[in-house]
Formats: structure tokens, C-alpha cells, sequence
């Protein structure tokens, strides 16, 4: 899983079926010392996370296996928002 | 699967039901001389491994594997600890 921080929403009315009433974020993935990377992903929201929050992303097949997923076709999704990223050394 | 060393920890109060009760770590992922290679990831823990440690993982929909719900949303999970790294030694290449 990584770490990365939200930075804004997708609006999509035209979308799989199985899609519906997903909220889509763009997120970026972040350091685990906060600072940011580059580029972007499109993922699906599970938990209710909110702008600029540092969250888990989980990709590829592993995605659909998060609770109200099943059958859904999406490759990243936020599984957890985080509170605190503890490290000793890197 | 790689080798890794857990460099620390994640706590995430608020996550997907099916990650409830299991453990975060941050993992450094290193090369055939232990030495750190790329960044440092989020891993869920199967076998009670701890800060400091030499561990293995295994990415991909295959990390879910080790639980007993299949439905575990992970793709980098701890599946187990080496135990020194004297245990860590390469054939001479021919």
C-alpha cells in the first residue's frame, strides 16, 4: 500500500453501473515524511476521506477486495485514513 | 517477494471494515547486500513482526493470501521474518 494525499475530486455521470454512487478523489502519493512525489491517481473512496487528508491507497487487484468493492472495476482505492506515520529511520 | 527491513509504523483509526484489527508497518525494501532500495512502503502484518526487523513480503493480489478472509484489501503483506541476517547469504556466481 502507499501513502498519499488528496488533493480533489471526480465528477463522472457517465460511468460503469458498477461505479455508481463511488466517490472518485485524485490522490497523490506522498513520502512517508509528508513530502510530496509526483504524478497522480484517480481512486475510489471506501472510507469517507476528505480533502487534503493522508490516506492508504491500495492498487491493483487487491483494490476490488475492500468491503462494497466486489466485482467493481477499479485498480486503486482508499482503504484507511491515517493518523500518524511513526519512523525510526529510512 | 523481497526483503525488507520494517522501519515503522502506521495507525489509521478510521479504515475499510475488512483491515479492521490488523497491523500497519513501514517497510524499507532492500537489495541482495540488505542494502535499501526504493521507497519505503506500507505493508499489513500476517506474523507479528516488529520495528528493526529483516522481513519478506509479497506484493500484489497474493498479499491478501496469509488471512483467513480472502478479502483482506492489501497488496504488500509481511510474510515472514528473517531470522539474522547471517541467514541471508548468496551462491558464488559461476
Amino acid at each position: 500500500m502507499i501513502i498519499a494525499r488528496i488533493l480533489g475530486t471526480v465528477v463522472s455521470t457517465q460511468k460503469d453501473e458498477r461505479l455508481l454512487g463511488k466517490k472518485l478523489l485524485i490522490v497523490r502519493p506522498i513520502n512517508v515524511d509528508g513530502s510530496d512525489t509526483t504524478g497522480y491517481v484517480v481512486a475510489v473512496d471506501t472510507v469517507g476521506a476528505g480533502f487534503h487528508e493522508r490516506v492508504l491507497v491500495v492498487a491493483g487487484s487487491s483494490a476490488r477486495l475492500a468491503q462494497g468493492m466486489k466485482d467493481t472495476p477499479v485498480d486503486a482505492a482508499i482503504v484507511g485514513v491515517i493518523d500518524t506515520v511513526d519512523v525510526t529511520s529510512s | 517477494m523481497q526483503l525488507a527491513r520494517v522501519i515503522g509504523t502506521v495507525v489509521a483509526t478510521i479504515k475499510n471494515e475488512s483491515l479492521e484489527g490488523r497491523k500497519l508497518l513501514v517497510v524499507q525494501s532492500l537489495n541482495k547486500d540488505l542494502a535499501p532500495s526504493g521507497k519505503p512502503m506500507v505493508a499489513v502484518d500476517s506474523i507479528g513482526a516488529g520495528i528493526g526487523e529483516l522481513v519478506f513480503w509479497c506484493r500484489g493480489r497474493e498479499a491478501s493470501f496469509p488471512f483467513k478472509r480472502e478479502d483482506t484489501p492489501t497488496d504488500c503483506t509481511i510474510v515472514g521474518i528473517v531470522d539474522s541476517t547471517a541467514h541471508v547469504t548468496q551462491g558464488t556466481s559461476r
